[in-house]
């Protein structure tokens, strides 16, 4: 099934559609200039120098030196290899708050580092972020937004923090989420590595950024040819980064004047659905919140059983995060965050992005209403 | 009619889900996500989510997955692993059905706006003046309506089981081998879904309760043996008992187990049979009965004669016509018309009467 004109999309923080200027910018590269870039002839060269220039247009976003940009498979593979990678190099225990995305936490508990608690709005707690570091830490990655409910983490404190209780600490941040509504240059000056996906912001998916500072060692997961400059080996996918340094590009120049537009669809959302479906508790406060993201807690219903009806009625919506096997799994940001099971069985994401307009949340909020109603009503027939 | 079919990427299922879409339904599937733990067998694995997918999928039909984890855990494993510690031999395939098919999987189909949930279970549901009445499946060898008793007249009127209306097994093959359904040789799982196959049962249970040894005692009362864990010991078990063989061909049996007082007690098979036995938890198709009935004890055994007294509530006496094996406790009993087709109720069977 393709997207339709009536399908009302609100699950841009799971992918964004690919922006056209991305699209037009990897066919080249996927028909006549479909050179190896490691190669020794002229062919090559012209791949060779597309990969590179792919890297200065991203370089200059985050606002860091061309060779400290390493292109990746994806958001995952970045985390994994900057956590795993300088851990192994560096000797020491990992830390990461406990709402981070698999990604993270999953890296850190392979590696038997410490889970620190969070605030409720999913935010690593300063003070026990405090008595987890030490001279021992070797890593510590602290997420700029959580992909969930879209709480924004202010890094600078967080910086000085590592600094100051653990000067031998590499720290990350994933910005997986944060590169459509956060200047991420702001971000760089505080960490010493970052992570981006392409198809967060327009690009392709499986590409990712792993944006490493000059002078952090980072053993690489991936050994092979030596490419990335043996920190990253497998031929490059081509196209795919020239597409996403067309794509990251474009949402650094589109992404003040859409953050306000998106902000003010979100609220609109937001608004529509307290209002209309009485009951819900907004998960984050708006402030502390990345634009495009809305996140509630629906008395009553289950969310999937929410997400069936709202499907039914070509809403596209989120709970917490998809298991492999398509099922919802319980949320362990929302657990960490401290809300009660009741009202996390009723939790919805929606989020908005570059497409979405007025049009859509309007729908959406219809439809949400209808289906909270519908779902409450029949439910109360059994008890 | 808006169907939900419940698919666990086996045969029968996905035979059912095709008969359905032949019959011109509105026809969606679902696959239950119902256990996070270790598996490698059993109805609830990704790789299975991934088979009911991709048949959903061959059907043009949407398919979804629910988390039933919680409920799942609650209502059938921890059961299961408490049943074992107070020494009986729990069936939790049925509580499962009991609680999560059709209950939890039924009422979520209901809220969603569905009018039927079917499965791929060898049974028939027929509606005669008005009452529901619930069948053996159309090929008796295959008869599964053991493990589907609990429907009543309310549950009943929302269920389809469109594969207990063919004949034989060819016919199900038949059916899976013109689309091409790519489950048509996958066997039908028999196993417990939330007990690995390495290890079993035993390393199960030894994560969730402690093992104690018992007493192995003959009908007399003197001690015979001992046994390292009662409570993986079931009634009409014969080996593994660690006793020396009294005696050419004197097999004994265990007779009763009561972790209570650690103790196991053995006899002969004679030793075994009983004349009688109690039924709790009975939940009845279409009312209580009492008078001749056929009982099945396990999923698979032949029916035998007996005459049932509801004795108050929701427990039953039998009493055999001629003598049987003792059924373990925890295990169902389900009650049959003396055609021997018309499910009449069931429950599990409750600590021998002495």
């Amino acid at each position: 099934m393709s997207v339709s004109e009536r399908l009302v999309y609100l699950d841009h923080a799971a992918t964004t559609p690919m922006r056209a200027s991305a699209v037009e910018a990897m066919l080249p590269f996927l028909t006549d200039r479909f050179a190896n870039p490691s190669g020794a002839h002229r062919f090559a060269r012209d791949a060779r120098r597309a990969v590179d220039e792919a890297r200065d247009r991203v370089a200059v976003v985050i606002g860091c030196q061309p060779g400290e940009v390493v292109f990746t498979s994806g958001g995952t593979e970045s985390d994994n290899t900057t956590i795993v990678g300088a851990a192994t190099t560096r000797g020491g225990r990992v830390v990461c708050p406990a709402t981070e995305h698999h990604a993270v936490l999953h890296s850190v508990e392979r590696l038997g580092g410490t889970v620190v608690d969070v605030d409720a709005a999913g935010r690593v707690d300063l003070d026990r972020l405090a008595t987890a570091l030490d001279d021992d830490v070797a890593v510590v990655s602290v997420m700029a937004v959580n992909n969930e409910v879209g709480s924004v983490t202010e890094l600078g404190p967080v910086s000085e923090l590592v600094r100051e209780r653990a000067p031998r600490a590499v720290l990350h941040t994933d910005a997986v989420q944060a590169a459509s509504w956060v200047d991420v240059r702001e971000l760089w000056p505080h960490v010493d590595a970052m992570a981006l996906s392409a198809h967060k912001f327009g690009g392709p998916k499986g590409v990712g950024i792993m944006a490493v500072r000059a002078g952090v060692d980072v053993r690489p997961l991936i050994v092979g040819g030596g490419q990335e400059r043996d920190r990253r080996s497998g031929t490059h996918n081509v196209a795919g980064i020239v597409a996403t340094a067309v794509a990251l590009d474009d949402t650094d120049a589109e992404r003040d004047a859409e953050r306000d537009r998106v902000a003010a669809l979100r609220d609109r959302l937001v608004d529509g659905i307290v209002h209309g479906a009485g009951d819900v508790r907004e998960t984050v406060d708006r402030s502390d919140k990345v634009a495009a993201s809305a996140h509630v807690l629906i008395g009553g219903v289950e969310s999937e059983a929410l997400l069936y009806l709202l499907d039914e009625a070509d809403v596209c919506a989120s709970a917490a995060s998809a298991c492999a096997s398509g099922a919802m799994e319980p949320s362990h940001v929302l657990a960490a965050m401290g809300v009660e099971r009741s009202w996390a069985m009723g939790a919805l994401r929606l989020t908005l992005g570059r497409t979405t307009v007025e049009a859509d949340v309007d729908r959406a909020v219809d439809v949400l209403v209808d289906a909270v109603s519908t779902l409450r009503r029949r439910t109360k027939v059994s008890l | 009619m808006k169907v939900l079919v419940a698919m666990s990427g086996g045969v029968d299922s996905s035979v059912a889900a095709t008969l359905l879409r032949r019959e011109g339904d509105h026809v969606t599937g679902v696959t239950m996500r119902l256990w996070g733990g270790e598996s490698d067998t059993g109805c609830c694995s990704v790789s299975d989510v991934d088979d009911a997918r991709r048949v959903a999928q061959q059907l043009d039909i949407d398919h979804l997955v629910f988390n039933f984890g919680d409920d799942f855990e609650q209502h059938v494993v921890s059961p299961y692993v408490d049943a074992h510690r107070g020494g009986s031999t729990p069936n939790p395939c049925i509580e499962c059905n009991r609680r999560l098919k059709f209950d939890r999987l039924a009422e979520r189909a209901r809220v969603l706006g569905f009018d039927a949930l079917a499965t791929g279970h060898h049974a028939r549901v027929r509606n005669a003046d008005g009452r529901w009445t619930l069948r053996r499946g159309a090929d008796r060898a295959k008869d599964q309506s053991y493990v589907v008793h609990m429907l009543d007249q309310r549950a009943l009127p929302r269920i389809r089981f469109p594969v207990g209306e063919l004949r034989d097994k060819a016919e199900v093959r038949r059916v899976a081998a013109e689309l091409g359904l790519r489950t048509a040789t996958k066997p039908d799982s028999q196993d417990v879904c939330f007990i690995p196959t390495h290890g079993g049962r035993a390393s199960f249970l030894s994560r969730r309760i402690p093992f104690h040894p018992a007493t192995v005692i003959d009908t007399a009362g003197s001690t015979v043996g001992t046994v390292p864990i009662v409570e993986l010991v079931t009634v009409g078990q014969r080996r593994g008992l660690g006793l020396a063989t009294a005696g050419a061909g004197r097999k004994r049996y265990v007779v009763e187990v009561d972790p209570a007082t650690a103790t196991v007690m053995v006899g002969s098979d004679a030793d075994l049979l009983v004349g009688r036995a109690v039924v709790g938890g009975v939940t009845w198709v279409d009312g209580p009965v009492d008078g001749p009935v056929l009982v099945q004890c396990s999923a698979h055994g032949a029916a035998h004669a007996a005459r049932a007294t509801h004795a108050g509530g929701d427990r039953v006496d039998i009493e055999w016509d001629e003598p049987q094996r003792r059924v373990a406790p925890g295990q169902s009993l389900v009650f049959y018309d003396t055609d021997d087709d018309r499910v009449l109720g069931g429950g599990i069977a409750q600590r021998s009467p002495t």
